[in-house]
């Protein structure tokens, strides 16, 4: 059961081929058989899980489920679930049972999907190789020696171990897309505004944007279909109509304007990443797809520009984290600022503490202009970049990543080495744009993602265009040993 | 622009964390190296560029004046480190 | 030296939504601790801001009332701090962009001229929480009740120059602020706290002279009290060769004296910077029109027309619009009774306002409505009691005895107006009193308009107060000089 995708699982408990509760049941033995390996979850919710499989099993055979009623998924540890904890793998947040659903994980309860449990992350999200939990790394399936990708790690190994059928996870700099490509499963960061982040802890308010990650691109659209949404308790969630992701996924390619940005395959790529992601491009050409040579100039920008924005907006979100109302406080304050200093001092660890500093830099008086105020007017102009592209092209691909999974520990001290790993997905969350990683080969043992990038609201395209090559390919189809 | 160890403890202030002596160096050393990296900016002229706060050029939308919440004190104060009579706790404050 | 005090201000008057600037939770005041603050006002991790369109309007009403510039994009930024009453460790607020921009109003000075003040903007925000210090085992209780509710911080430009100016400034923002009903004007619950900047410079010289800051003052009267104290202070430090430190001070009311508030000196960094989680708002000009058209009659064309309507002297109309519900009470008194409405003046401005200041209630708490008071002149009106018996009467509806006829009837107060009765009163005065008959007699003519009051004072006390004044009078006299 747990190598079928979510599509066929959905079929499987519509036809009575098994129950949810037994599907359940399955994906929760995998997880105490496997999970030692690889520490994707941070917390089961076993009896929860088993409780809404009944449900939906009540459901389905009254005849009032949805696409997803019965379907286990998994949660990244940063949306807040009613009664569970919600880490946001810190230990800040250790303490911290949410009192309510973000609007995600509402959605997809009341969608009659099932809860399998809290993925591992990043702190705060904040990295690119899950090593910064407060719970340990998640290790890559594919290569126990090699990092899943972050932030969202825990869910993409999860996922590429059959340990969820899906999983949700949130992009601020390429959280979803990074770690669905060193995992070799799907991502989707949909365009800001498309997903309410109403209860999904944030990170840079104006970046994150939630996302599904399963292991293809018919699974996203399902995944898609019941996340996305207006929410009248997000201002920046956008009255939209979600379009129906999964009618058009069959749609020919033929005359597809492909953009390939020349920054995109230059210095600092990986040989064998870039021959797959050629290789690709090649596959698409077979589809009819049309490839234009495309440039986005202020590329090399993105990273020194997101390392300004995403940490003011952090340093400023991270601040609620005081140890008064909920989450960690030190043992005994001897006064007001001895409790603001410890808790915060003890609860954040080494890189969420740098990120706000330099967040708490970029926005003091006297820096603001030189930094956060340049930073947004670069955002500009990186924006402005793929404006112009999608004047030519229909979507735009590249490498998600510039490397395969990097090893544990290889980048942990060398903060500025490990923000490069996000070159190629961070200007996509700056302009706000959707973007989605395919697998699309391996190097070695370890898999390697292509990034297809569309424009504004354009997801039902880039899931047409993921999965016709999952069609022709069978990469997302592939195995890690041992799971 | 090198931060210095004084600089990391002022920044570290600013933002309430405390920040044992001993981790001073590595921080000092690790925020200069990433301010390096953002000062990459400075290279580019963005005279007559519109600052971009949000990715999506939309308004804000208004709520109706209605109050829907009610109220769930304890709910919320259950895991709070410090609560007596619904208030929370913190040491003294002195204005 | 003669030296000139430059004032500024700024106001924070909390808007009288239902709900707070950002959630559904209700603002009303004096709720059970923490009942009112909903996961967006505890700031709980994943919340988000929406912000209330009433917040909107009410600021927009503010600024159409001082002929302020709208801002038709005014943009919410982040004030980072970190207080245990400011749960998210930053307040909502607006910093580059304000909605309200520059606009102006008119104070009147003592003797009748006015000056102009300029606002400098309003704009909206978000109040924090109450810090409560009470014992909790030396700890300090935090209830966020208030966090979250809406506020217009008006800010004025240094256009005072005395105490008493700062005083009628707030005064009249908070008569606008009432006028329009976005705000209680409560000062007692903090509903309209002023906080007061002071300067001092020698007179003639440009540049301001340092400031310092008087936070929180909550009644008209500590602001001039505040300012005067303040003023002093900074004269005796300049003049003994001192320094004034830029601070933020507190008003000690009970001494009359400002403080340093030590624990605010550290300069702050607020690290103001656009709120990610709240997009610009757009004040489109239909709206605007909209509401200009809603407009209620404010302070200065009321009081015009107190003095064109109703005769009223200059003093009269000013004291009764300071207050929308002082103006609509006497309105109705007016109409209701059908009296003079000098008269009627005469009645709010005294006796109701005394008696209103002696309980410290506010008109619309007043024991005595506008319909009973109209009820008392209109029997003061028809004879039915004199002037000096209304006042027994007032007091007695004042105290919950009833309206005036009851009151009247009850007591048996009517005025005695039969003048057979009257005169068997008046023999019985002249035939117990004559040795001040025979010297009212005796006296010159002239004197004799001062003497006569003795034998009134006799009828009345004999009558309980109620023999009609002038029927008194006049009989009086007929009998004496007969």
């Amino acid at each position: 059961m747990h190598n079928k995708t979510i599509a066929e699982l959905a079929a499987g408990l519509r036809a009575g081929e098994f129950t949810s509760e037994e599907l359940t049941r399955a994906f929760i033995e995998r997880i105490k058989a496997h999970d030692d390996r690889l520490n994707s979850y941070i917390t089961v919710t076993e009896e929860q899980a088993l409780a809404q499989a009944r449900e939906a099993d009540q459901r389905i055979a009254a005849g009032t489920a949805g696409p997803l009623t019965g379907v286990p998924l998994a949660h990244k540890d940063i949306f807040c679930t009613d009664g569970v904890r919600t880490s946001c793998a810190s230990k800040m947040l250790d303490p911290f049972i949410a009192p309510y659903d973000a609007t995600v994980v509402r959605k997809f309860r009341e969608a009659g999907a099932v809860m399998l449990g809290k993925t591992n992350m990043d702190e705060f999200a904040m990295g690119s190789s899950n090593e910064t939990s407060f719970y340990g790394p998640v290790k890559n399936p594919w290569d126990l020696g090699a990092v899943p990708g972050g932030s969202s790690g825990g869910s993409a190994a999860a996922v590429a171990a059959r340990l969820a059928p899906g999983a949700t996870g949130t992009d601020t700099g390429g959280s979803i897309r990074q770690p669905a490509a060193l995992c070799g499963i799907t991502g989707l960061k949909p365009t800001y505004g498309r997903v309410s982040r109403y209860g999904m802890i944030a990170f840079a308010s104006s970046l994150d944007q939630a996302g599904p990650m399963a292991r293809t691109a018919e699974d996203c659209a399902l995944m898609l279909g019941a996340m996305a949404g207006f929410d009248e308790r997000d201002s920046t969630c956008a009255e939209q109509l979600v379009d129906d992701y999964i009618c058009g996924l069959n749609n020919d390619l033929k005359g597809l304007r492909i953009g390939l940005p020349k920054e995109y395959f230059g210095e600092g790529l990986d040989a064998e990443v870039a021959g797959a992601v050629e290789a690709a491009v090649d596959e698409y050409k077979k589809l009819g797809a049309e490839v234009v040579e495309i440039s986005l100039p202020n590329t090399n920008l993105a990273v020194p520009t997101y390392y300004v924005v995403a940490p003011a907006e952090c340093s400023s979100n991270l601040s609620r984290m005081d140890g008064v109302r909920f989450g960690y406080r030190c043992e005994e304050p001897k006064d007001l600022e001895d409790l603001y200093k410890r808790s915060r001092g003890e609860g954040f660890g080494p890189e969420v503490k740098r990120r706000i500093m330099v967040g708490a830099y970029a926005l003091s008086s006297g820096y603001y202009d030189a930094y956060y105020l340049k930073a947004q007017k670069l955002r500009h102009l990186i924006s402005d970049d793929f404006k112009k592209a999608f004047e030519q092209v229909d979507v735009i691909m590249g490498p998600t990543a510039p490397t395969p999974a990097f090893n544990l520990g290889e980048k942990k001290d060398d903060p500025v080495a490990m923000y490069l790993a996000d070159i190629y997905t961070i200007a996509v969350n700056l302009a706000g744009l959707p973007g989605i990683s395919v697998p699309c080969g391996f190097v070695g043992k370890r898999p390697v993602g292509l990034q297809i990038i569309g424009n504004y609201f354009d997801e039902a395209r880039l899931l047409n265009v993921a999965h016709k090559y999952q069609q022709a390919t069978d990469w997302h189809l592939r195995t890690p040993e041992g799971f | 622009m090198a931060l210095d160890k004084s600089d990391v403890q002022s920044i570290a202030y600013l933002a309430r964390m405390a920040i044992s002596e001993e981790d001073v160096p590595a921080y000092a050393e690790n925020l200069t190296s990433i301010l390096t990296l953002v000062e990459q900016m400075s290279a580019v002229d963005t005279s007559g560029v519109e600052p971009m706060a949000h990715p999506l050029e939309m308004a804000q939308r208004l709520r109706e004046d209605v109050v829907t919440e009610e109220n769930r004190r304890d709910h919320f104060q259950q895991y709070a480190p410090a609560v007596e009579n619904g208030l929370f706790l913190v040491p003294r404050v002195i204005e | 030296m003669e030296w000139e005090v430059v004032i500024g201000c700024e106001i924070h008057t909390q808007l009288a939504t239902k709900s707070k600037i950002f959630s559904g939770a209700a603002t009303a005041y004096g709720a059970e601790p923490n009942t009112q603050a909903c996961a967006v006002d505890l700031g709980l991790p994943g919340v988000l801001p929406v912000l209330n369109k009433e917040a909107v309007r009410m600021a927009v009403m503010f600024g159409l009332a001082v002929d302020a510039e709208i801002g038709r994009r005014s943009v919410f930024a982040r004030k980072n701090y970190f207080y245990p009453d400011l749960p998210k460790g930053y307040q909502i607020s607006q910093f580059e962009l304000p909605i309200v921009g520059k606009g102006q109003l008119a104070i009147e000075l003592e003797g009748g001229e006015s000056k102009t003040i300029g606002i400098t903007r309003a704009h909206l925000e978000e109040d924090a929480g109450k810090s409560l210090h009470e014992d909790f085992h030396g700890m300090t209780g935090i209830d966020l009740n208030r966090a979250g509710t809406p506020l217009l911080e008006i800010v004025s430009e240094p256009d005072m120059r005395s105490g008493a100016e700062a005083s009628a400034y707030m005064r009249k923002i908070h008569s606008i602020v009432t006028y329009l009903g976005i705000c209680d004007g409560n000062l007692q619950e903090g509903s309209f706290r002023c906080d007061v900047n002071v300067s001092i410079r020698p007179k003639g010289q440009e540049a301001f002279g340092t400031r310092a800051e008087i936070k929180n003052l909550n009644s008209f009267r500590f602001v001039e009290k505040a300012v005067e104290y303040e003023v002093e202070r900074q004269i005796a430090i300049i003049e003994s060769g001192g320094k004034v430190v830029q601070e933020t001070r507190l008003f000690d009311a009970d001494k009359g004296e400002t403080r340093s508030m030590r624990s605010k000196e550290e300069a702050n960094d607020y690290r103001y910077f656009p709120d990610p989680d709240l997009l610009p708002v757009v004040v489109e000009e239909d709206f605007i029109e909209a509401l200009r058209k809603t407009l209620p009659e404010l302070p200065d064309a009321k009081k015009d027309r107190f003095i064109e309507q109703f005769g009223l002297p200059a003093y009269d109309a000013g004291f009764l619009t300071s207050s929308r519900g002082i103006a609509d009470y006497f309105e109705q008194v007016v109409e209701a009774s059908g009296a003079e409405a000098k008269l009627c003046a005469n009645w709010v401005m005294g006796d109701l306002s005394a008696a209103l200041n002696r309980e410290d209630k506010t008109i619309e708490q007043s024991p005595v409505s506008a319909e009973m008071l109209a009820g008392m002149l209109k029997r003061i009106v028809d004879n039915t009691i004199s002037g000096k018996i209304a006042k027994e009467v007032f007091e007695a509806m004042w105290s919950g005895e009833g309206d005036a006829d009851a009151v009247i009837e009850k007591k048996g107060l009517k005025q005695i107006t039969d003048s057979g009765a009257i005169e068997a009163v008046i023999d019985e005065v002249i035939a117990n009193n004559a040795q001040q008959v025979e010297n009212y007699r005796s006296a010159e003519p002239d004197k004799r308009g001062k003497m006569i009051g003795f034998f009134v004072g006799q009828v009345m006390k004999a009558t309980g107060g109620k023999a009609n004044p002038g029927q008194v009078n006049q009989l009086l006299k007929s009998k004496l000089e007969g």
